[in-house]
């Protein structure tokens, strides 16, 4: 298990700054989740820690900092799911949970029979064996999201970022998309940062929520505490009823402003 | 069992490897002078071999040149001619016959294949530059491309205008001498064309990883600004070299990998060396007719290339838009 310790992380794109001085320290084996409006600057965070954006400040796993790793150093100790993913149409399952054995393979080398038998054994714990030789455009978009997440945990690294894992999934997708990573989480001790737009779903699942508001941390602590009604007003400018569930479960309900 | 398609897939090298024999054995019989017998033995090992041996060098090149670029660049319409690398190399080897033939002594190696190299070398890069700062999709590159083209060609005129004694020569240089190749054509060119074959086929796992993207690839652990440049100086210099002796041949770069993707799938591990045998393969046949068609006289391969090339490019093209 892994930590993650943000220390004044930025993020800008040219004049805009879009993350601000984010400071935070996620516990090994602990699910941080980022909530706030379009824009706010959460897939910003994500993309910091997977080396795809430049920044300022610093970003340690287990105290070292990341920035000073090569790629594939940084790809063993964070694995990415993108909000859009790339899904190669004539690319196979298999292949493509392969794709994940990237950073342990030589610049020239081939994949050896243990990635292979790796590939393959994610597949058959996430039961998707049957999609080993599926081509990827012959698949729903339920089944590509699972794959997607085998690849990432092929790549065996203790931290997993997922960028708006559920966006494209139906109401019984998303929940078996996060019950699956819940579930690695627990078996495999991953520490998990994901970016989520229903604020219930990310409540239930995640241990801490970080409000974000224009690129800065505005709230931060267990859905009880930050999934309020005049929060969420104020920084969505959204009208809510938040329902707390007798089992500790919030409960966010738009409220049609409209007359009728 | 699972593979990267294991089963049907281990048929296709040795299927593709004796097309490339047949290609060979019937380029090598078919010409003006009638069939192979001792009497014109000079003529199969003087005129007929170099001149298949070439042709097949060439289209092997230009064939995994081409699936290289469009694994490079994500894009399946790109190939070396159309991202002016043919222009470019064409005004780097204008230049070395304008600043004269006495500079061309006295060097270790021939300064032509490698001014060609540079030329090419500096169109792509300029043709990469410009479609990325529009977004990079698959038609802008394409549009890049034509653009740089048009610039590097007129630039060539102008240079030769004004030094209109060396037009024969840089014409002859452009339109290519496969209808006249020997052995030491086959000699300049083979030295690029291993070099730039092994780089390349040695790229072909970090090729596919890049199937996913270049943020997907980075977060996978792949130096993708490394991976991009060793490929395009590789494909780059391997199409210089091989333009150096044949000159302008259209379309082989898209027509063969895409030909290998629809049978054996599009995995680059399999393009490559497909690529490789079929291109070969490919330009050997198509040189054939340009022999025989207007027997004696020549058709040149070009013509042959473009006339299957074009309507394919078009089928491409608009396959392509109701995918993407």
């Amino acid at each position: 298990m892994s930590s993650l310790a943000f220390d004044t992380l930025t993020v800008r794109y040219g004049q805009r700054v879009a993350v601000q001085s984010f400071t935070d320290t996620v516990r090994p084996g602990e699910w941080l989740c980022l909530i706030g409006p379009n824009g706010a600057g959460k897939s910003s965070v994500l993309r910091a820690v997977a080396g795809l954006v430049p920044h300022d400040g610093s970003i340690a796993v287990d105290g070292a900092p990341l920035a000073v790793r090569s790629a594939r150093r940084r790809a063993a100790l964070v694995a990415y799911v993108p909000q859009i993913p790339v899904l190669p149409d004539d690319m196979t399952g298999f292949e493509y949970v392969l794709l994940g054995r990237n950073p342990y393979i030589g610049y020239l080398a081939h994949e050896t029979r243990q990635d292979r038998a790796l590939a393959a054994d994610v597949l058959r714990r996430l039961d998707l064996a049957e999609f080993a030789d599926r081509h990827l455009r012959t698949l729903s978009g339920g089944e590509r999201q699972q794959l997607v997440i085998a690849r990432a945990l092929a790549q065996e690294a203790p931290i997993l970022l997922l960028d708006e894992p559920t966006s494209a999934l139906d109401i019984g997708h998303q929940q078996q998309a996060l019950e699956l990573v819940d579930r690695l989480r627990r078996e495999h001790g991953l520490t998990v940062i994901s970016a989520m737009h229903d604020l219930t779903l990310a409540g239930l699942y995640s241990d801490r929520l970080a409000l974000l508001h224009q690129g800065h941390v505005v709230a931060s602590g267990p859905a009880s505490s930050v999934l309020r009604a005049e929060t969420l007003s104020e920084f969505y400018g959204v009208s809510v009823v938040v329902h707390h569930e007798p089992d500790g479960t919030v409960v966010v309900v738009p409220r049609r402003t409209s007359s009728l | 069992m699972m593979g990267i398609r294991r089963g049907a897939s281990r048929w296709w090298l040795p299927a593709a490897s004796l097309l490339l024999v047949g290609a060979i054995v019937l380029g090598t019989m078919i010409g003006p002078a009638g069939s192979v017998s001792a009497a014109n033995w000079n003529i199969i090992w003087q005129i007929r071999l170099p001149r298949v041996v070439l042709a097949g060098i060439v289209g092997a090149m230009l064939s995994i040149s081409g699936a290289s670029f469009q694994g490079v660049f994500r894009n399946p319409l790109v190939d070396p001619y159309l991202l002016g690398i043919a222009a470019g190399a064409g005004l780097g080897a204008t230049i070395v016959f304008t600043v004269g033939a006495g500079a061309r002594t006295g060097w270790l190696v021939d300064p032509l294949p490698l001014a060609a190299f540079a030329g090419g070398l500096a169109a792509v890069l300029l043709t990469y530059v410009v479609g990325a700062s529009f977004g990079g999709s698959g038609t802008t590159l394409v549009l890049a491309g034509v653009a740089v083209t048009a610039l590097v060609t007129a630039v060539q005129i102008f240079v030769l205008q004004r030094n209109s004694d060396v037009i024969r020569e840089v014409y002859s240089w452009i339109l290519g001498r496969l209808s006249t190749a020997n052995w030491g054509d086959v000699r300049l060119v083979v030295p690029y064309v291993v070099v730039a074959s092994i780089v390349l086929l040695l790229h072909s796992r970090q090729l596919d990883v890049l199937r996913v993207g270049d943020d997907e690839a980075l977060s996978l652990g792949m130096n993708v600004r490394r991976v991009r440049l060793v490929v395009v100086v590789a494909a780059t210099l391997g199409t210089a070299a091989v333009v150096s002796v044949s000159g302008l041949i259209g379309f082989v770069g898209i027509l063969v990998p895409h030909m290998v993707r629809l049978l054996a799938g599009a995995s680059y591990r399999m393009v490559l060396p497909l690529s490789v045998l079929v291109g070969a393969a490919f330009l050997i046949l198509a040189d054939i007719p340009g022999r025989v068609l207007q027997s004696p006289s020549e058709t040149p391969i070009g013509v042959v290339t473009a006339f299957l090339g074009a309507p394919f490019f078009i089928v491409v093209l608009r396959s392509r838009r109701s995918v993407a």
